[in-house]
């Protein structure tokens, strides 16, 4: 069988502080992580990899930061990884960040399945697995919390809706983009790590795609970021002081009384 | 080449088993001030099978202009390519000038697919949506890098300007019975691509209380400490008539199960009510439920950063705190 993982470099979002006089992110100091997310992706794929034989590749689109990334799901037990990294891919929105990826995968060759995380935890949009399908043509189950089985060019899977699990069936090649209740990402081994630090990636960009410069990055992408500005911050917290009998019984009259008074009793 | 005239706004109706969702109604809100704003028409566009006739009438006393039905069997539950290849079809045929769907499973789902296919720009799980009074542009905002700062998109050049709002983040449209419009039955184009996915079955949720679309919420954090103490909270969600959410640090360590993790990389909730109990308020965490209407926070560090976003903070012991609030709650409920 075989796997695509499209992944992302992210910055760590815990670690994301903000200038608050410019409203821009500061990104000194900020780690930059596989997107966690996308961590599920690649163990959904390994596992499959282990009970059905196969290759697990995994690509991603950045800067040539990004070799990080792809090194550290090799380390975790992907097999190869290409990065797509090209000054012309700067400032993609997610159609064109799909069609990157999308392109990408189509020169790989052959594929049985590419698997993607939800979303990202930096953009959170989870439009670049659904764009990657419709690019390729390709059915598309999103919010896989299952794979059951991939078998005769069928994979059975659940997908987690707002009032249960569907399940379904896909004909592959297909993309599924899947959820933390997939499975348990794995840590990477010492060998793993051994294995990524010596792995050959090669690059490609828009030349090796045949994309013309227009259509990838900020020119290829359909929608404009025009501003950036600081959520207002409306709330003004009452706070109370609950150390002792006294001090509690206060804190809780004055939450009933509030939830009275805003209906919502 | 002369560009199509892109005209009306556009909303995406959902349906399950022949009823309309009220997300719907929601949409029907945000798109009603946006026709008037661009002087245009309404349209819900409706993608299923066998939907009851007065809930197509609904839509229109709630504010559309046109209801555009596709129906066929091949539609009766959401299957990507079959109503992305209906939605296509219609754009197409009608250039609509903003389209605007719900951030559900299905939402989320068909739009970036269908973005791609008529190559244009679809921005994710946006809380305003306005017209630009200089250009009549759509301008869509959105929280971006995990709620720290809100982004302003547009779509220069492509139409339709699509875009996903979040499901709870605005009443639905108030319904004004006798309120006329014309309800336009089309075929769905001759290929149905069908067959490459069937849906085979469902399991429905055993949770009583689904999260995401919960009035009421309380949520734990590791504060509570250990799984033990899970029904604590629950007395708390149970006299409020809440669902309860977790932090992701209490579903990381089993406490509770991922289907009630709130922020980035779980739910977005949208309650009237948020109780947060021993929460921090991680940054992903703050991103999921900010938005509730009123915030309630109990914890036993003052400079916790749930209480900027909290109307109430308690500096306390969760522990002390709850049972005093529950026996309260109890009876000022009793009591009217």
């Amino acid at each position: 069988m075989r796997i695509v993982v499209p992944i992302k470099q992210v910055p760590e979002t815990s670690a994301v502080r903000m200038d608050e006089a410019t409203g821009t992110m500061i990104r000194e100091g900020v780690e930059a992580i596989v997107n966690p997310l996308d961590l599920f992706a690649i163990e959904a794929a390994l596992r499959l990899r282990e009970s059905g034989g196969g290759q697990v590749t995994v690509i991603s689109m950045g800067p040539p930061k990004a070799a990080k990334a792809l090194r550290e799901a090799i380390a975790m037990g992907a097999d190869s990884g290409v990065l797509l990294s090209d000054k012309a891919f700067a400032g993609a929105d997610t159609w064109a960040t799909g069609l990157v990826l999308a392109e990408a995968i189509r020169q790989l060759g052959p594929f049985d399945l590419v698997i993607c995380g939800e979303r990202a935890t930096d953009g959170d949009t989870g439009q670049v697995g659904p764009g990657i399908a419709s690019f390729l043509d390709l059915p598309v189950a999103t919010y896989v919390s299952r794979i059951v089985s991939v078998a005769d060019g069928v994979a059975r899977v659940h997908r987690l809706v707002e009032d249960g699990y569907e399940v379904l069936d896909v004909d592959t090649p297909a993309v599924l983009t899947v959820v933390k209740e997939v499975a348990d990402p794995r840590l990477p081994t010492l060998r793993g790590k051994q294995r990524a630090k010596a792995a050959d990636l090669p690059v490609w960009g828009a030349a090796q795609l045949n994309l013309p410069a227009d259509a990838v990055g900020l020119a290829g992408s359909p929608t404009r970021v025009v501003n950036i500005f600081l959520p207002k911050v409306a709330r003004q917290c009452e706070k109370f002081p609950a150390a002792d009998e006294a001090g509690i019984a206060q804190a809780a009259d004055r939450v009933v009384a509030l939830l009275k008074e805003r209906a919502l009793l | 080449m002369t560009r199509p005239v892109h005209e009306g706004v556009w909303v995406l109706a959902e349906q399950a088993g022949g009823r309309v969702l009220g997300v719907s109604h929601e949409l029907l809100a945000r798109g009603r001030s946006l026709a008037d704003k661009r002087r245009t028409a309404l349209t819900a566009v409706l993608i299923g099978h066998n939907v009851a006739p007065a809930d197509l009438a609904e839509l229109i006393e709630r504010g559309a202009d046109r209801v555009l039905v596709m129906d066929s069997p091949a539609l009766e539950h959401f299957l990507v390519e079959p109503h992305a290849a209906c939605l296509s079809h219609l754009i197409r045929e009608h250039c609509p000038e903003i389209v605007i769907a719900a951030a559900t499973s299905t939402g989320r789902t068909l739009m970036p697919y269908v973005a791609v296919q008529v190559h244009t720009g679809l921005t994710a799980d946006c809380t305003v949506l306005d017209i630009d009074p200089a250009s009549g542009a759509l301008l869509q905002t959105r929280p971006a890098i995990g709620g720290n700062i809100m982004a302003t998109i547009r779509t220069s050049e492509h139409r339709p300007q699509m875009a996903t709002v979040r499901p709870h983040s605005m009443r639905p449209a108030d319904r004004t019975p006798g309120r006329k419009g014309e309800v336009l039955r089309v075929s769905p184009p001759e290929a149905l691509p069908a067959g490459r996915m069937r849906r085979v079955g469902f399991i429905p949720n055993k949770e009583t209380h689904p999260l995401a679309a919960a009035d009421a919420v309380v949520a734990v954090g590791r504060g509570i400490k250990k799984a033990d103490n899970i029904p604590l909270a629950q007395k708390l969600a149970d006299a409020l008539d809440a669902a309860l959410g977790a932090s992701r640090d209490v579903v990381d360590r089993g406490w509770l199960s991922y289907p009630h993790q709130i922020g980035l990389s779980g739910k977005t909730v949208t309650p009237r009510l948020y109780v947060g109990l021993g929460v921090s308020g991680s940054i992903q965490h703050l991103a999921g439920m900010q938005t509730a209407e009123t915030i309630v926070a109990v914890n036993t560090d003052p400079d916790a950063q749930i209480f900027h976003v909290a109307d109430v903070g308690i500096v306390g012991n969760l522990f002390d705190v709850v049972p005093v609030l529950v026996k309260k709650i109890n009876a000022a409920r009793s009591a009217t």
